[in-house]
């Protein structure tokens, strides 16, 4: 298929004239393109206890109720009370159905202890019994649950074989569409080989149990004539019925949103470069006790104070206990929960296997159809299975937030040298790394932002300090001794502010100092002034009196020539 | 098309403690294999129980829904309703051998009644 999206394939043309018949399971149909070939035989194979018998009680179901096609179910396994029984614990009313006229149920209990088989026989009573059926309700779906037991417990597997064959063509010559379940075999899909004459379609269900968890797979392995999903989808058997997840999570066609919305932690929306990207994704990793949960909290909190639904999982904690917690640094989150628009969802990582928690939060996410969902401690996850399967489950879940545009929040308890760390990294957007460091006798926290897509980050480290009005980020102090933080953060703040007034001091003095030496100097100056000007005056004087000396000294030769009668004078000046 | 014909009879077998056979043979119609399950019904059952069995032929094509309340899958079948357990021996019963042994008229050595 290469990197074909599962939307191409819905679109693909599902071969020439190739009608469907739905099974009313939304992700089964999805991924066949429209349901079981119709008209044709399709082989459910797995093993006991795989789902099989309710997905061919769901096609049946859905036939009558949605589809106004009547069917009817044989069983080879289990008495008629039996399976009105099981499908009840489903929300399946069988009988009200048979009442309607909608579904016969024929159940035959064969037990080969009692069956001594001594030459030919046939089947003809299950093709009269059925064709009565399939005449009288107007039936349109057949499903034949399990087959296989008819091997064995007649002793001819050959008549069997044969007998089912004709079976099977029959009832496709009666435009029925059937389905038929086998058990899973060893070497073949099936115990029997089945699946060798019923061509058109077969769906593998896988139900593994490792470390006692146990996990849910369904595969179409054969569609004759159709495209179809050929990955393990995981499915979960829900109160409702079947749910099978039509996830790939190889698509990389998400819309990417330019607008931001908040983490609920100031500084840190600025380190982000405004908060993080809508529908992106970010990982927080630390050890115990770093604060992941609150960061959670927050993200949780300033969404739903938008007044957008969220969804909170939980892998750690029960729902309770972690109100309480936040409460403690000052987060009310049971309001948004009592409002209706805070999801939580706790359960153990063991509690299912990857494949069920996957489903439940698919189920989760139809439900709340959240903005912004938090999933927290899914290192838990990891611990249940190995890393590979959990990294790929973690692709998916991701996958499944980030294609319906779900900012997305995940919390793992880990290290960034972890393997498992490593794969979930790649997959995220954005990566804030809390780590606890341990000085003076302290623990205290930092945040980094180690990676964020799409935005020129904050390289700055950041003390994360939980205060009782929530996550406070604070400048960390790096200085030649190393980072300060926590108390040390405090000495060294209450040190600068000591510098600071001493500073202060030092730089009034000196100010005090150079003033003084200004007054000196201008003083020095205004006597230098008052010298020069006293010189100044000196000359002056001295101008002067020679100015009247001279004076003087010509009046006295006029008085002089005066007195002795000589010529007179002009007496333009200096008598006195 | 029952045939009630009981009658004594005393071959050397187990069969002879007085007991009495009653057998319901499920046909559809007229097929081959189901003539000759009859055939062979009848011969065996008057060879080594003469006069004390009882054979009801039920014909499936007639009332299909007895298939499913007798739970018969597979014809021709006969039931051995008594002496119980019931006994459920399919095919055209063309194997005496095996037909005696479902019908327990020949029952193993071992087996002391």
């Amino acid at each position: 298929m290469g990197n074909t999206s599962l939307a191409d394939l819905l679109d693909a043309p599902a071969g020439p004239g190739l009608p469907k018949a739905p099974t009313g399971i939304a992700g089964l149909d999805q991924i066949t393109g429209g349901g079981l070939p119709r008209g044709r035989v399709s082989l459910v194979a797995g093993s006991a206890g795989a789902g099989k018998t309710l997905l061919g009680l769901e096609f049946l179901v859905a036939g009558a109720r949605q589809y106004g096609e009547p069917g009817v179910l044989v069983s080879f396994e289990e008495s008629a009370a039996k399976v009105a029984l099981n499908a009840r614990s489903l929300g399946f009313d069988i009988d009200a159905l048979q009442r309607d006229g909608l579904l016969v149920v024929l159940s035959f209990q064969v037990e080969p202890s009692e069956v001594i088989t001594t030459g030919a026989f046939d089947f003809e009573p299950l093709f009269l019994l059925l064709s009565e059926a399939v005449r009288r309700i107007g039936a349109k779906r057949v499903v034949l649950d399990t087959i296989e037991v008819l091997f064995g417990a007649f002793g001819d597997d050959a008549t069997v074989r044969a007998e089912l064959t004709r079976l099977a063509r029959w009832l496709e010559d009666q435009g029925v569409t059937v389905i038929v379940t086998g058990e899973r075999g060893e070497k073949g899909l099936t115990r029997r080989g089945i699946e060798e004459y019923v061509t058109d379609c077969v769906i593998l269900l896988d139900h593994r149990v490792r470390d006692e968890i146990s996990t849910r797979r369904l595969r179409v392995v054969k569609y004759r004539g159709s495209a179809h999903g050929t990955n393990e989808y995981p499915f979960l058997i829900s109160a409702q019925g079947l749910i099978v997840l039509p996830i790939t999570s190889i698509t990389l066609d998400y819309a990417a949103s330019e607008e931001r919305i908040s983490t609920g932690v100031d500084r840190l929306d600025h380190m982000l470069g405004g908060g993080l990207l809508r529908g992106s994704t970010a990982l927080v990793t630390g050890t115990a006790g770093t604060g992941k949960t609150s960061l959670g909290a927050h993200l949780v909190n300033s969404a739903c104070g938008r007044g957008e639904p969220a969804l909170w999982v939980l892998f750690e904690e029960s729902p309770a206990q972690v109100l309480r917690n936040m409460r403690s640094i000052g987060l009310d989150l049971k309001k948004w929960v009592d409002a209706g628009l805070l999801r939580i969802w706790a359960a153990r990582p063991s509690a299912f296997g990857l494949e069920t928690h996957l489903a439940i939060l698919y189920q989760l996410i139809e439900e709340v159809s959240p903005s912004v969902a938090v999933l927290d401690g899914v290192a838990g996850l990891a611990h249940g299975s190995a890393t590979l399967e959990s990294a790929s489950m973690m692709a998916r879940q991701l996958d499944l937030l980030k294609a319906r545009g779900i900012t997305t929040l995940v919390t793992s308890l880990g290290h960034e040298d972890e393997a498992a760390t490593m794969t979930v990294s790649s997959l995220v957007d954005n990566w804030l790394l809390l780590r606890n460091i341990e000085t003076n006798g302290e623990r205290n926290r930092l945040l980094f932002v180690l990676k964020s897509r799409g935005t020129a980050h904050s390289n700055q480290v950041r003390e994360f300090v939980l205060t009782d009005h929530g996550v406070e980020l604070v400048e960390v102090y790096v200085s030649a001794a190393g980072m300060l933080v926590g108390s040390a953060r405090l000495a060294q703040e209450a040190a600068e502010r000591v510098a600071d007034v001493q500073e202060a001091d030092d730089r009034d003095r000196r100010l005090r100092e150079l003033r003084g030496k200004i007054a000196e100097q201008e003083a020095h100056i205004v006597a230098s002034q008052d010298q020069l000007a006293a010189k100044r005056a000196e000359i002056d004087r001295i101008d002067l009196r020679e100015r009247r000396q001279a004076a003087v000294a010509k009046a006295d030769r006029s008085t002089m020539a005066t007195r002795r009668w000589a010529d007179p004078v002009p007496s333009n000046g200096g008598q006195s | 098309m029952s045939q009630p014909r009981p009658q004594d009879g005393g071959t050397g077998t187990a069969a002879d403690s007085g007991q009495t056979w009653d057998l319901r043979l499920y046909v559809t119609g007229q097929s081959p294999n189901c003539v000759r399950a009859i055939e062979n019904l009848r011969l065996t059952c008057e060879e080594h129980m003469p006069g004390r069995y009882r054979i009801e032929v039920v014909d499936l094509l007639e009332n299909p829904r007895l298939a499913a309340d007798d739970q018969i899958l597979a014809v021709p079948t006969v039931v051995r309703r008594l002496p119980s357990p019931i006994r459920k021996i399919v095919g055209d019963l063309s194997d005496t051998e095996r037909l005696l042994v479902g019908l327990q008229v020949r029952p193993p050595a071992r087996t002391a009644s």
